[in-house]
């Protein structure tokens, strides 16, 4: 045990040496970001599909949450999506002045987020009862539901679209806002609350035996969840600067669905990576005209047949664990080395 | 009255296409507790096979009809066997992720060989009669037959025949049904070969009687039958009939009544009023849940 203990500090004083890295790399990428939008360094083609990428990190690890750290099967997160682009189009389009809605932007972009996290709520109170394919056909309902919604209110313009939004999504916006998800979600998942998450995925029933408040724990994921899902709505309707109910359908619910399960469930890394291969694949495979949609859905099948993990199913790059939890691991594997 | 009347005509319509498409999701998670959401677009590779066999070969009606179910039942039985087959031991969620792959692989396939919309010919003599004001035609009857007569022969087959109860076997025990000499491989194509051929015949009847079809139209279909399928209780044949029915006449009927934008929004909301009073469709039985 001596031993062990001597290896430990020195191996946490290792990682405490190195702490400044991360801090200093992204402060390095966000500058990056600011002086590339302020001085047009990239191709605008580029840099529009850089901050799609960002939007679709932060709707995969949304998704994840649900879906792979909590191991219920969401399919209607496009809908989410809806309600933040939609709230946050409005905010900046009707309500804020048309001079200050630079500067409100944030505001809008997180009121999005906050009328989608509380709708979050309605999908959270059946997931007490339902589980499994029941559950998944009442957030398919509810996806539909939210799309034919909109569809029927005229002030949002209904089936024809809404419009008129400025174009306020940025390379630094988009950075902060995948940055602020990943911190989140990240430190959610290593706290107790996400020690919760992990045993309803494993075993709901013994969960709640460990005196786990299960349906706490599903409301809190839930609204966290579709709280993203809401921001990245909001920054995909002024990137796009127009919106309409059909760009929210199932169709879009399955492209979150097919991120999160090719870059692996349960894992911060898997749902970067996913969301990263799937979006540039799409644009590099785009001289292959529709061919493309024929070959990324094989992509897909294969990958589940040969690696039904996905690409990084359940691991997590080193550095998004945690000092404690990679100190807990590393011990029970000397432990286990040793006996 | 005769409004009414017409509606519940329409209904039953609609319904006998969902109930057929419903009946192929119910069978499959009947015997592999695997949601096939590639069913829908299966559906819609058949309403194409109806358009090739109609107007490149210029078949009639019945053969067209025998060709539609046979290449779509033929393709589910491939579907099976290369991509759901080799993940029967994996996690759930990789099968319903691949479902929804092949799904997307039949709508683009279909997409990039049928870049715009077809039309199909009129196949059958569409006579339309009159009784008191209410307009039946013959399209309308003879879909609503054909579609009652094919359920009634699979109630038959699973109900009657040796493969129906290898079937049953298989759903109510996957692991003893094996050792009783159920030759637990053929039965699941077999299954799937039946389950896509009634897909099949319902894009053949649903290309009938909205003649413009494209390759997108399995995905709103597929998913509505589904929760048809739900509504019944999923993995139980006779409540998928029902479930199909029911969604048929409340889509139809909020149509009839109320502005045709609201159909979406009333069916899905009345699917999860009944989904709270009973979690387990009209006819499924709840699985108490064992520690």
């Amino acid at each position: 045990m001596m031993i062990n203990t001597s290896r430990i500090k020195q191996f946490k004083e290792n990682l405490e040496t190195k702490r400044w890295l991360l801090p200093a790399l992204l402060v390095f990428v966000f500058a990056l970001s600011l002086v590339i939008q302020q001085f047009e360094l990239l191709d605008p083609y580029v840099q529009l599909i850089i901050m799609y990428v960002g939007i679709n990190i932060i709707l995969t690890l949304s998704l994840n949450l649900i879906n792979g750290y909590m191991g219920e099967f969401s399919v209607g997160h496009a809908g989410f999506m809806a309600i933040g682009a939609y709230v946050a189009s409005f905010l900046t389009v009707k309500v804020f002045p048309t001079d200050m809605a630079a500067w409100l932007f944030p505001l809008a972009v997180i009121a999005g987020g906050m009328v989608a996290g509380v709708v979050g709520l309605v999908v959270a109170f059946p997931s007490f009862k339902t589980r499994g394919d029941y559950l998944a056909i009442v957030t398919l309902a509810f996806g539909m539901i939210v799309k034919s919604v909109i569809e029927n209110i005229d002030a949002l313009g209904g089936p024809r679209g809404f419009l008129g939004m400025e174009k306020l999504s940025t390379l630094p916006w988009v950075f902060f806002w995948v940055l602020i998800s990943v911190w989140v979600i990240r430190n959610l998942i290593y706290s107790n609350f996400g020690r919760g998450v992990l045993s309803i995925r494993e075993d709901e029933i013994a969960s709640d035996l460990m005196s786990v408040n299960t349906n706490h724990v599903k409301v809190l994921a839930f609204t966290v969840s579709s709280f993203f899902a809401g921001i990245a709505g909001g920054l995909f309707a002024h990137l796009l600067q127009f919106i309409n109910p059909r760009a929210f359908d199932i169709i879009k619910s399955t492209d979150i669905l097919i991120m999160v399960y090719l870059g692996g469930i349960g894992s911060i890394a898997g749902s970067v990576i996913g969301a990263t291969v799937y979006t540039v694949l799409l644009e590099v495979l785009r001289p292959m005209g529709i061919w493309r949609m024929v070959f990324m859905p094989l992509v897909l099948v294969l990958l589940m047949i040969f690696r039904p993990r996905g690409i990084m199913g359940l691991r997590e790059f080193r550095w998004f664990v945690p000092v404690r939890d990679m100190l807990a691991s590393r011990l029970w594997r000397e432990k286990k080395a040793g006996t | 009255m005769t409004y009414v009347l017409q509606q519940l005509l329409n209904a039953l319509q609609v319904g006998s296409i969902y109930a057929l498409i419903a009946l192929g999701y119910t069978m499959v998670y009947g015997i592999l507790t695997m949601i096939n959401f590639a069913h829908g677009d299966l559906f819609m590779v058949g309403a194409f096979l109806c358009f090739v066999a109609a107007v490149t070969f210029n078949l009639p009606f019945v053969p067209v009809l025998l060709l539609s179910m046979i290449g779509v039942a033929f393709l589910g039985v491939v579907i099976e066997r290369f991509a759901y087959k080799p993940l029967r031991q994996a996690p759930r969620v990789s099968a319903i992720i691949t479902a929804l792959g092949v799904g997307l692989f039949l709508e683009n396939f279909t997409l990039a060989l049928n870049p715009y919309p077809k039309q199909i010919p009129q196949l059958l003599e569409n006579t339309t009669w009159t009784f008191s004001g209410l307009s039946v035609s013959s399209l309308q009857v003879f879909v609503i037959i054909l579609s009652l007569v094919l359920m009634w022969i699979l109630d038959l087959i699973v109900r009657r025949t040796m493969v129906g109860m290898a079937m049953r076997a298989i759903s109510w025990d996957k692991t003893v049904a094996p050792l009783l000499g159920v030759p637990v491989n053929m039965i699941i194509s077999v299954t799937f070969a039946i389950g896509t051929s009634l897909g099949g015949a319902a894009g053949v009847m649903y290309a009938l009687a909205y003649p413009v079809i494209d390759p997108y139209m399995g995905i709103m279909v597929g998913w509505k039958a589904f929760i048809a399928a739900v509504v019944g209780g999923i993995g139980n044949i006779r409540g998928a009939m029902i479930g199909g029915y029911i969604l048929g006449a409340v889509e139809i009927m909020v149509v009839a009544f109320m502005p045709s934008t609201y159909r979406d929004f009333i069916a899905f909301v009345l699917l999860l009023v009944l989904l709270i009073f009973r979690p387990y469709g009209i006819l499924g039985k709840p699985h108490p849940q064992k520690v």
